[in-house]
């Protein structure tokens, strides 16, 4: 039974609201989670769900426009929702640290991958820079980069998209991180890197038990390494629970429908029709109300007006929907 | 990188020989040496006998080979209104312009660089438009006139700095300012659009995930890459200084290259001119390859090219 220490990552009723030309955007509605030692939890969904600005605000890098608000956010018991700006920094790069999507834009042009990857070492471990070179030269071997040594000395631009995000992985495990954010981190590789960098952040995951919030849309890739998987739709959670029991039956009739538009070898027929969701994400500027998938729901009714509640069977397995089982 | 130094550097010598020929010409079709030499009010005859002494009747491009091959063997000539060795004459005024220069863009970039830092990351807030009224008014205000002004405040009525002269560190105070506030809103401005867009890129957002004080990342991690531009646009720059340093150095009688040019045009001394003009063109095109190699530095992305 897991107790309360071993919680590394606490999010409670946040939310956040981006300032547009238009007005508040809210982008992110009063969402809930959290993360064990050693547990990855999938955030999914489709692109402008908040599944991004989540990781943004939990990491405090939410852009100067989105402002958020949070009942608890916290990072191994503290609440960071009430540290001070320095704390964050004593936190962010050591002990919860960041993958981002674009391995492209992510590395800075003008430095070595080597300066790029001892900063926070020596920042964080108050360690030499041999210190720190040491041990980078060491978690490139480790993300799979043959002659780690030599290429500490090179620039970013030297390196292709696959090379790139696997540095920005051995950085973001320098300091031993309890915490992994890994937002959407191989979109913008070609497939099959993407398979070697997921193996390789289970693998590295599994290995150095730490938790790891995933974000992606590719259903694929949360079958296989998620212990968790939290459903976003229009910036809420709509389900969450175990990989193998929302999977094997998802509850919410948006779930339902990501789940029939993967194709499965054998099941899905050659030359078949895979599955669709008919409509558009409502627009989330202004109040929204009501349960937000309604225009999109073939099983809407006149309740779906208001608020739907949340539903929770024994294990753990969460979802909002004012149906028992939509299928 | 020694490659791409070697390209840079062939480029620069036939840009600058370019520019002497252009130079020559157009100050021979600008008036008559001869007259010049034999003074105003000479005798026709007078005039045809320094003509044929001097060679001024050979073709132009005859009479700019010669001076060309003078010049480069280090004999530059003699000066018709000082009597006196142009080479002598011009290097002993150069170091003065020089320092100068230096000096001015030092103050340039010491009040831009923190400016256009500051108004980047405040943008649109109280400070940006403080940064930018400085920017208006150093760019709408001619330097001479802003020269001016600070001679009134500083010289007559508080009588802090002398008002001309080149004798001591004193002098070289107000024309500092005066030139240097004349190029500073061109890099207060370029520092400003280039943090402003270096500040939203991934690679901030990196540093800031690793948990870098906000410090750091605004001068290690953003200023490094909007610097770059400004490297290219210093070397622009310093032209403008060289050829401000003209009406500077005239208004602080400060004894410069700037001062020398504005007698020799005065007093139609054309070596002196020629020799004038080559020196500040071989100095912005050493300057323009001194950017490119900075740049390449700054920017390891350029050192392939």
């Amino acid at each position: 039974m897991a107790n309360s220490s071993d919680i590394v990552l606490e999010v409670d009723g946040l939310s956040v609201d981006i300032r547009t030309a238009g007005g508040t955007l809210h982008a992110v509605r009063d969402i809930s989670f959290s993360v064990k030692r050693g547990e990855t939890l999938c955030l999914v969904g489709e692109s402008g769900c908040g599944k991004s600005m989540t990781s943004l605000a939990i990491m405090d890098l939410l852009p100067k426009a989105a402002t958020k608000t949070a009942r608890r956010l916290a990072f191994a018991g503290e609440d960071l929702s009430r540290a001070g700006k320095g704390r964050i920094n004593a936190l962010r790069g050591n002990s919860m640290s960041m993958i981002f999507q674009e391995p492209m834009t992510a590395l800075n042009p003008a430095y070595t991958i080597g300066n790029q990857l001892v900063e926070a070492y020596c920042l964080h471990k108050k360690a030499s820079e041999v210190e720190a070179r040491e041990r980078a030269v060491f978690l490139l071997g480790k993300v799979g980069i043959a002659n780690a040594a030599e290429r500490l000395g090179q620039y970013p631009h030297q390196l292709s998209g696959g090379l790139r995000q696997r540095v920005m992985i051995a950085m973001a495990l320098m300091c031993g991180p309890e915490l992994l954010i890994a937002d959407e981190p191989t979109t913008a590789l070609d497939v099959t890197i993407q398979a070697q960098i997921l193996r390789l952040l289970a693998d590295l995951q599994r290995e150095l038990g730490i938790a790891m919030v995933l974000i992606t849309h590719d259903l694929g890739i949360v079958a296989r390494i998620a212990d968790r998987v939290a459903v976003m739709y229009a910036g809420q959670i709509v389900e969450e629970g175990p990989t193998a029991s929302l999977f094997n039956a998802p509850r919410h009739p948006y779930t339902q429908g990501l789940i029939a538009c993967i194709p499965v070898p054998g099941r899905t027929e050659p030359g078949g029709r895979l599955g669709v969701i008919p409509g558009v994400v409502p627009s989330l500027v202004g109040e929204v109300r009501g349960c937000s998938f309604r225009d999109r729901c073939t099983k809407a009714q006149q309740a779906c007006l208001d608020a739907p509640p949340v539903r929770e069977t024994a294990d753990g397995h969460r979802w909002r929907c004012i149906l028992e089982n939509a299928a | 990188m020694i490659g791409y130094i070697l390209k840079r550097l062939g480029l620069a010598l036939l840009v600058a020989l370019a520019v002497s020929a252009i130079a020559f010409f157009l100050l021979r079709m600008s008036g008559d040496v001869a007259i010049a030499i034999a003074g105003e009010g000479a005798r026709q005859e007078d005039i045809e006998l320094v003509r044929r002494t001097y060679g001024l009747d050979r073709p132009l491009v005859v009479q700019y080979v010669e001076w060309l091959w003078n010049t480069l063997r280090g004999d530059f000539g003699t000066s018709i209104y000082f009597k006196t060795d142009v080479a002598t004459l011009v290097f002993a005024k150069l170091p003065t312009t020089l320092l100068l220069g230096v000096l001015s863009l030092g103050f340039a970039l010491l009040v831009s660089i923190p400016l256009g830092v500051l108004a980047a990351v405040y943008a649109n807030s109280w400070i940006d438009r403080l940064a930018l009224a400085i920017a208006v008014v150093g760019q709408a205000l001619p330097n001479f006139f802003f020269a001016l002004i600070l001679v009134m405040l500083f010289s007559i009525t508080l009588r802090w700095l002398p008002v001309s002269g080149s004798k001591t560190w004193a002098n070289f105070i107000m024309p500092t300012i005066a030139l240097g506030y004349y190029v500073a809103p061109a890099f207060m401005r370029l520092i400003r659009a280039g943090m402003i867009e270096v500040l939203s890129a991934d690679y901030i957002r990196t540093a800031r995930a690793k948990g870098l004080p906000t410090r750091k990342v605004i001068f290690k991690h953003a200023l490094r890459n909007a610097v770059v531009p400004v490297v290219a646009l210093t070397a622009v720059q310093l032209g403008f200084l060289l050829g401000g340093s003209v009406v500077i150095e005239t208004i602080f009688a400060l004894d410069g290259l700037g001062y020398l040019a504005y007698q020799s045009i005065t007093f139609k001394d054309f070596p002196v001119m020629q020799v004038i003009v080559l020196m500040l063109s071989v100095l912005y095109v050493l300057l323009t390859l001194a950017a490119d190699i900075a740049n390449a530095w700054l920017d390891p992305r350029i050192r392939v090219a």
